[in-house]
């Protein structure tokens, strides 16, 4: 298995001309994040991943956490080192607002960061990973005493964050939660329930852990109207700061998975002992609302995992297929093995991925950037248009860069051949562990109902209009280049059917619900598609494609437009059919 | 405690490097970043500064186009300041200039109390800059340290050597190189990068040193030729016919290992 490398060159690259850093550094509010500060940050981070994080990701494959009879939960034992000097780094803490210790850095360069952790050790990335969205619930409702006491130690990583809304019952369906918490009369609640899911729900990597649970308080309305957000901390914080008396919340077992073995889910039990001590955040029955604010970033952090494991698998292929010698590939002088780089099918499975890398970097980075853009415009209708584009870019980022991650790191392990199927070579773990992605954290099922009911509708179809209209400009850029004009017809073409698929939509939405969401995954894979080769497009048309770098761009993006784009269009059929065919088969017959 | 670190800044050694074909050297045009050689003097500074209450790592440089990202992130782990020599008349430079014109940066900083430098640089390896530049300096010179110490206002070095090591007393100020893998360094923090950035780096000619930039001329050395690196050769299967120990008692014997 080859060593971990950051793509630097790469970010820097999505940074700066694809998702527009000097343009968010030109707003008052991230003026102190200048691109060379950003890049200078960006490399020391990169090698930080590269050597301290990425040796530890086959522990956590073969290691795995484990529960222990006492209800603790170890991860191995290089996992604890290499996270206390990334919590030493401070890197985890750079988007977050200064006033806690944080940096205020655009989010975009938080990922950044976050795609060399990921790709560094997935697994463990998600601890920092679900910190991150408990630190934006809080900062966005939390009160100003529970900002204060629990913030600064989130944001340096001493303390973790979870997110609890599943239960047996309450999946995808969070209305369905059952757990209770009843006031105490002192101002704090006593939580009882069972959750499950619970992603580093006990471990041993930081001193104390902040649980935010969902749960119903006494009389509140039947779904999700009736959910609140309750703060519940494994160690009780005392006046000083120091950690107290342990809460009435055990781990009572772990999962056995098909990957992310380094990364411990867990059931959790509260209040066994009678109740957890828990403090409601923000107001009573908002806890959908406020358990969103940390979705939604959350969500794209997943889209983002997508990306950084398919970087991850693919750097492994592309050093076995420059190395493993077999056939003799066209051109070669007889009797000697070629590497099996020199063979055209094996460059297809690699151009494939590194097409889809490119194409998955571009959409994360700017969906990033949008959200900055919203954050920082003063405009309150700029804010808002930032702010559409970046809930619209939300479930393509999370449902296309995770099962496109399915698709690259299976490419990678065909590259691998039969060493492929087997462990030793390393490049089988990325395969499983990039299989929980299109899972978690809102199915693609969910991301694409989310598309063609909450976002479909902003403006009647209007903010998707706007973002295709800004891809004809690319399309019709593309068709004055040498070399282009296959890649603009096709972007043309499939922006087209976007439009007629996106009509389409808006048309049956209120008469045929079960149509639309029997449309909505093939419509996503469609537009999320196209909005990648929009990027790609533009992208290639600001690269300088004299230089190696800018060379490789063009290519990888005239590669995705030829050979990657038109595939999608051919999903058209399946965006205009009726649910009919999908209900054909009664559902006993099957 | 002041301390002075050398450190080299040298192209990628993860990325492929190229010679210059005129030269015979390697080309040094792109980007440049810490020799890992250099970032155990630099922890090791650190560490002696801490333990001596106070005082200050400066570090000094010399590298073509003004280029300082090696130094910055040296700068990031904790030095203060940094003197980067970068002179066109410097290209080609021999062992004996380079130490010149570092113990000039060394006086510019005013002398330290101790200066330390790694054994050899990762991407030239000649391996005597250091003890070239104590001389220069008139300062005593102590070569492989694998660990450095200040007790009573000297020197207590543990000196690599082949079969263990010496234990090393020596006068300060002294030039000192360090053996690489002795420390572990730091990785710079987020904090410790953007306060890198507004640390100073003083941009000097060899003029300001006033040392003569004698270059490609008046080199003392010079590379005669090159010849590409023999490709690995399969090595060889030894089945296991319950003698196979002798036969690797008899391969170890062969490499003069045992």
């Amino acid at each position: 298995m080859a060593d971990y490398r950051a793509p630097i060159a790469d970010i820097s690259h999505a940074l700066t001309t694809v998702a527009g850093l000097d343009m968010i550094a030109s707003t008052d509010r991230f003026g102190h994040a200048d691109t060379e500060t950003v890049l200078g940050v960006i490399e020391e981070v990169g090698r930080f991943m590269t050597e301290v994080i990425a040796p530890t990701n086959r522990d956590g494959d073969n290691i795995r956490a484990q529960w222990h009879d006492d209800a603790s939960v170890t991860v191995p034992e290089s996992f604890g080192s290499a996270y206390r000097q990334y919590v030493e780094s401070g890197f985890g803490a750079m988007p977050f607002d200064p006033e806690y210790g944080g940096a205020g850095f655009p989010w975009v360069t938080a990922l950044a960061v976050q795609e060399m952790l990921n790709s560094a050790n997935m697994a463990m990335a998600l601890c920092p990973l679900l910190t991150q969205g408990a630190i934006d619930a809080l900062e966005a409702h939390g009160s100003l005493e529970q900002q204060q006491t629990y913030l600064p130690k989130m944001l340096t990583g001493e303390w973790a964050g979870t997110m609890n809304l599943s239960e047996p019952q309450a999946g995808s369906d969070v209305g369905a939660v059952r757990t209770k918490a009843e006031p105490a009369g002192d101002g704090s609640w006593r939580i009882t329930g069972t959750k499950i899911w619970i992603t580093f729900g006990e471990h041993d990597m930081t001193e104390n852990i902040v649980h935010l649970v969902l749960a119903r308080t006494p009389g509140a309305p039947p779904g999700t109207k009736g959910i609140s957000m309750f703060l519940v901390p494994k160690f009780l914080v005392n006046e000083d700061g120091s950690l107290g008396e342990r809460n009435d919340v055990i781990c009572v077992s772990i999962e056995h998975k098909l990957g992310i073995h380094g990364s411990p889910t867990c059931v959790m039990a509260y209040g066994e002992q009678g109740g957890a001590i828990g403090w409601l955040v923000g107001e009573e029955n908002e806890g959908m609302k406020n358990m969103f604010t940390m979705m939604n970033n959350a969500r794209l952090s997943v889209g983002l995992q997508g990306l950084a494991i398919a970087e991850r698998a693919y750097q492994d292929a592309v050093a076995y297929a420059l190395e493993r010698r077999q056939g003799r590939a066209i051109g070669a002088p007889a009797g000697e093995q070629s590497p099996i780089v020199e063979h055209p099918d094996v460059r297809r499975l690699l151009m494939f991925q590194r097409a889809w890398i490119d194409a998955m970097r571009a959409l994360t980075y700017t969906n990033a950037a949008f959200l900055d853009m919203a954050k920082a415009a003063t405009d309150p209708d700029d804010a808002k248009r930032w702010r559409e584009k970046a809930d619209l870019y939300i479930p393509l980022s999370k449902s296309l860069c995770t099962d496109v991650a399915q698709e690259t790191t299976s490419a990678a392990v065909q590259i691998f051949g039969g060493m492929g199927y087997v462990e030793e070579t390393g490049v089988a773990q990325h395969y499983r562990d990039a299989r929980i992605l299109p899972i978690y954290e809102g199915t693609n099922g969910i991301q694409a109902a989310d598309l063609v009911g909450r976002k479909l509708s902003m403006r009647s179809g209007g903010v998707i209009a706007d973002e295709l209209d800004r891809f004809q400009s690319v399309a019709d850029g593309l068709a004055k280049r040498d070399g282009m004009a296959n890649f603009a017809a096709n972007l043309s073409s499939a922006i087209t059917t976007c439009r007629q698929a996106t009509d389409h939509l808006v048309t049956v939405a209120a008469s045929d619900p079960a149509s639309l969401l029997g449309a909505s995954s093939p419509y996503l894979r469609l537009l999320g598609t196209t909005v990648c080769a929009g990027l790609l497009g533009g992208a290639a048309l600001k690269v300088d494609a004299d230089t190696p770098f800018g060379a490789s761009k063009v290519a990888a993006a005239r590669f995705f437009g030829e050979q990657i784009l038109p595939a999608a269009e051919g999903l058209s059929g399946a965006v205009h059919a009726t649910s009919e065919d999908l209900f054909a088969i009664a559902a006993d017959a099957f | 405690m002041k301390v002075i670190v050398c450190v080299k800044q040298i192209p990628d050694p993860a990325l492929p490097g190229e010679l210059d074909s005129a030269t015979n050297t390697l080309k040094r045009d792109g980007k440049l970043i810490l020799d890992e050689s250099d970032s155990y003097g630099v922890e090791m500074a650190l560490q002696l500064v801490d333990a001596a209450g106070g005082g200050e790592v400066a570090l000094v440089s010399m590298a073509p186009n003004g280029e300082v990202s090696g130094l910055r992130t040296a700068l990031a782990m904790g030095a203060a300041q940094g003197v980067l020599v970068s002179d066109p008349g410097l290209a080609g430079s021999d062992a004996l200039t380079t130490a010149k014109v570092l113990a000039a940066a060394v006086q510019r900083l005013g002398g330290a109390d101790l200066v330390l430098a790694g054994t050899e640089s990762s991407d030239g390896y000649t391996g005597t800059v250091p003890e070239q530049m104590a001389e220069v300096l008139g300062l005593p010179s102590v070569t492989f340290a694998k660990s450095v110490a200040v007790e009573g206002g000297s020197l207590k070095v543990n000196r690599q050597t082949e079969a263990g090591y010496d234990e090393v007393t020596c006068p300060l100020p002294a030039v000192v190189s360090v053996t690489a893998g002795v420390v572990e360094p730091r990785y710079p923090s987020f904090k410790g990068i953007m306060a890198a950035k507004s640390k100073p780096v003083d941009t000097v000619t060899a003029a300001d040193l006033g040392v003569t930039a004698t270059g490609w001329d008046a080199a003392g050395q010079q590379i005669t030729s090159v010849t590409q690196a023999p490709t690995r050769e399969a090595g060889e299967v030894i089945e296991d016919d319950g003698e196979a120990h002798v036969k690797i008692v008899e391969f170890l014997e062969g490499l003069k290992v045992i």
